[in-house]
């Protein structure tokens, strides 16, 4: 999908001539339609052999029971070495204990800041922690004009508020996903914070598609902050001025008490139950994880690999925007492993949306997601009971 | 009669009748993978959807969209038309075509060019409204006004539609009604009241009709535009029909949506029909 299946084209060539006889086709999807497409072909009959598929999207297809457990063929291939790969990304691909699938890239979420903005408002080096990103929100929006922001939440994005969340120790559902948590101490602190920013003014209380062009705004100074993933490295590199190139930085995230988690994203590689040719396409997933074609890969779109081995290469040791990335990959944590999570983070985006607004309290906002949320896993619920019942 | 009774048979009944025997189940993404996982529910998606306050919002908000929006369009065509059939209108032909452009347009092409226009900082609408004085509006960002954000740009989108199915009609009324008007004295004010309407009338009445049942399955705008939001103010009943069926799966509960829907604007119609009727025979 994506990029990624635009680019993907450039790297079989060499497959194919170490493989003599295979032929691979290349069927490109656009993100926007791809979980519908997917899941269509899955009622058609119609899936492919070696998919590329959002990490969380696998539990799903888990629950379809359309993926093919890859636990032998990992154990017997002298390639792919779980240990190599960071823990919480190798993690999202298992799944009641089987392996489904193995990171091909690497997604999470760290702070993009200006640092000569915040040097200008006295701060040499960014917040590790929450008591210090509020003193250095607070400290920039005292000295900022009125259009302008200390940090940049869009409202239409969950992924600051669950890596927030997901920096709690309690988790975010209860008894193996059959129960929502929200209303424990975890994600009630979590949404605080969150909320915390758009009260004091730090963060307008905005869409994506109310700011007009982020870069250029970023570039402008609207604000200093943004919660952003690794495709914005080689966008900011490329749409602000040589001039202000050095003006900004990425940093990990910072934590209730100290560097944080974030979330663990990214695409798999998956080989779907139904095809004919698993062997063929675990050659094809063995040949996608070498380190050298993963430097490859990198170079070609900015994805970042999920192997620490591959990280070693020169280049990206060299990239400063990308350090820290691979700070930040050592602590991601997974979303919870339900079909339904996709569901029910949409529905804590709308929620914390109405609290933006002040239509809900904290509280209440908590109240409200968690019966939400029960709603939504009712059928988990039901089918988990059935299951131990037989 | 037959060959074609057929094809209906299959390409419509049988489809709705599997939906409807679907509307009465839970059909998910787990009865996906295993037929067993599949529960009959009877009319309890009914019931739940009557008790969820989305769909009640959804509903809210395309109700909000055909009161205002429909006499929104179809004074615009109408306008569009009478100022096309005018004996003052020069090169007729090239503003039927410009007028008409809109409706031929790829929507997601002019959404992304609304969007623009929208722009709270940069867009041409705040500049123009800027220039009589008024401050910038929020229009894809306010819950409130992002449904008139909506309506505008559907109606632009839209009017030339009934626009030339009006001006036909004005084409097709006799000039001798207007002569005989003229000689008994009437204005064009009363002419328009008293040969064109009551000649329009069931054109009118038609477009009208066509107007509503379109207008209440708004999906396209929102879906492009504004993805529901801001605070769901735009979900209309389609949209929440698709979110429910094609993002989640909730193909049983999807299904009843739409017979909800269908159960709405066939009443509206049949109201339509009767007022019509009644209007006639009076």
């Amino acid at each position: 999908m994506g990029r990624e299946g635009e680019v993907v084209a450039q790297l079989l060539p060499e497959f194919e001539r170490a493989h003599p006889g295979i032929k691979i086709k290349v069927q490109q999807l656009p993100w926007t339609a791809a979980h519908e497409k997917l899941l269509t072909a899955f009622a058609g009959d119609a899936t492919p052999d070696l998919c590329q598929l959002g990490n969380t999207w696998i539990p799903e297809l888990v629950a379809l029971n359309a993926l093919e457990p890859l636990d032998r063929y990992a154990a017997a291939s002298p390639i792919v070495d779980a240990d190599d790969y960071f823990a919480g990304i190798w993690d999202t691909n298992r799944v009641d204990d089987k392996l489904y699938g193995v990171p091909w890239y690497v997604d999470t979420r760290v702070m993009f800041y200006r640092r000569d903005l915040l040097r200008h408002a006295g701060f040499s080096s960014p917040p590790r922690s929450w008591q210090e990103w509020t003193q250095m929100l607070a400290a920039i929006e005292r000295q900022a004009a009125p259009d302008r922001y200390a940090i940049l939440l869009p409202l239409n994005e969950f992924e600051p508020l669950l890596a927030l969340a997901l920096q709690q120790d309690e988790p975010l559902l209860r008894e193996d996903g059959r129960w929502g948590n929200f209303r424990g101490a975890g994600f009630r602190r979590a949404l605080e914070f969150y909320l915390e920013m758009f009260q004091r003014g730090w963060a307008p209380a905005v869409a994506s598609a109310g700011i007009s062009n982020v870069w250029n705004e970023f570039g402008r100074g609207r604000f200093v902050f943004f919660v952003s993933g690794p495709w914005n490295i080689g966008e900011l590199q490329r749409r602000l001025s040589s001039a202000q190139q050095d003006t900004w930085m990425t940093a990990p995230l910072p934590g209730p008490d100290g560097p944080g988690a974030s979330i663990a994203g990214g695409s798999s590689l998956v080989v779907f139950r139904a095809s004919r040719h698993q062997e063929t396409a675990w050659r094809l997933v063995e040949f996608l994880s070498q380190p050298a074609v993963q430097r490859r890969f990198h170079a070609l779109t900015g994805d970042l690999p999920p192997r620490r081995a591959t990280w070693k290469d020169p280049g990206l040791a060299a990239d400063v925007h990308a350090r820290a990335f691979r700070e930040q990959l050592e602590r991601v944590k997974p979303a919870p492993k339900v079909p339904e999570w996709e569901r029910i983070a949409s529905e804590m985006r709308l929620v914390a949306e109405r609290v933006v607004h002040g239509q809900l309290s904290v509280g209440e906002a908590a109240r409200e997601l968690d019966a939400r949320a029960d709603r939504i896993l009712e059928k988990r619920r039901w089918l988990l009971a059935r299951r131990g019942a037989s | 009669m037959a060959p074609a009774l057929l094809v209906i048979g299959v390409f419509f009944f049988l489809p709705v009748l599997a939906a409807l025997a679907l509307s009465l189940t839970d059909f998910d993404i787990y009865a996906l993978a295993d037929l067993g996982n599949l529960r009959l529910v009877g009319l309890r998606n009914y019931a739940q959807l009557l008790q969820t306050p989305l769909f009640w919002q959804a509903f809210g908000n395309t109700l909000y969209f055909v009161v205002v929006g429909v006499p929104l369009s179809i004074a615009a065509s109408f306008g569009a038309a009478l100022l096309l059939h005018s004996r003052l209108a020069r090169c007729p032909a090239f503003f039927r075509t410009a007028l008409f452009a809109p409706v031929v347009t790829t929507l997601v092409a002019v959404a992304v060019i609304w969007r623009y226009l929208f722009n709270p900082h940069y867009g041409l609408l705040n500049y123009a409204l800027g220039r009589v004085g008024i401050p910038p509006i929020d229009w894809l960002g306010d819950p409130h006004w992002a449904m008139p954000a909506i309506i505008v740009f559907a109606v632009w989108k839209n009017f030339g539609y009934n626009m030339i199915i009006l001006l036909a009609g004005l084409q097709s009324i006799p000039e001798q009604l207007y002569e005989a008007a003229r000689i008994d004295g009437a204005s064009g004010w009363r002419q328009f009241r008293h040969v064109t309407l009551p000649v329009l009338a069931p054109i009118v009445a038609m477009v009208n009709i066509l107007t509503i049942a379109g207008y209440f399955q708004l999906f396209a705008e929102p879906y492009v535009m504004t993805q529901g939001g801001p605070l769901q103010s735009t979900v209309s009943v389609l949209y929440f029909m698709y979110e429910e069926g094609f993002k989640w799966w909730n193909l049983g509960s999807a299904s009843a949506v739409a017979f909800l829907l269908f159960l709405f604007i066939f009443c509206v119609t049949a109201l339509q029909l009767r007022l019509a009727r009644w209007q006639a025979a009076a």
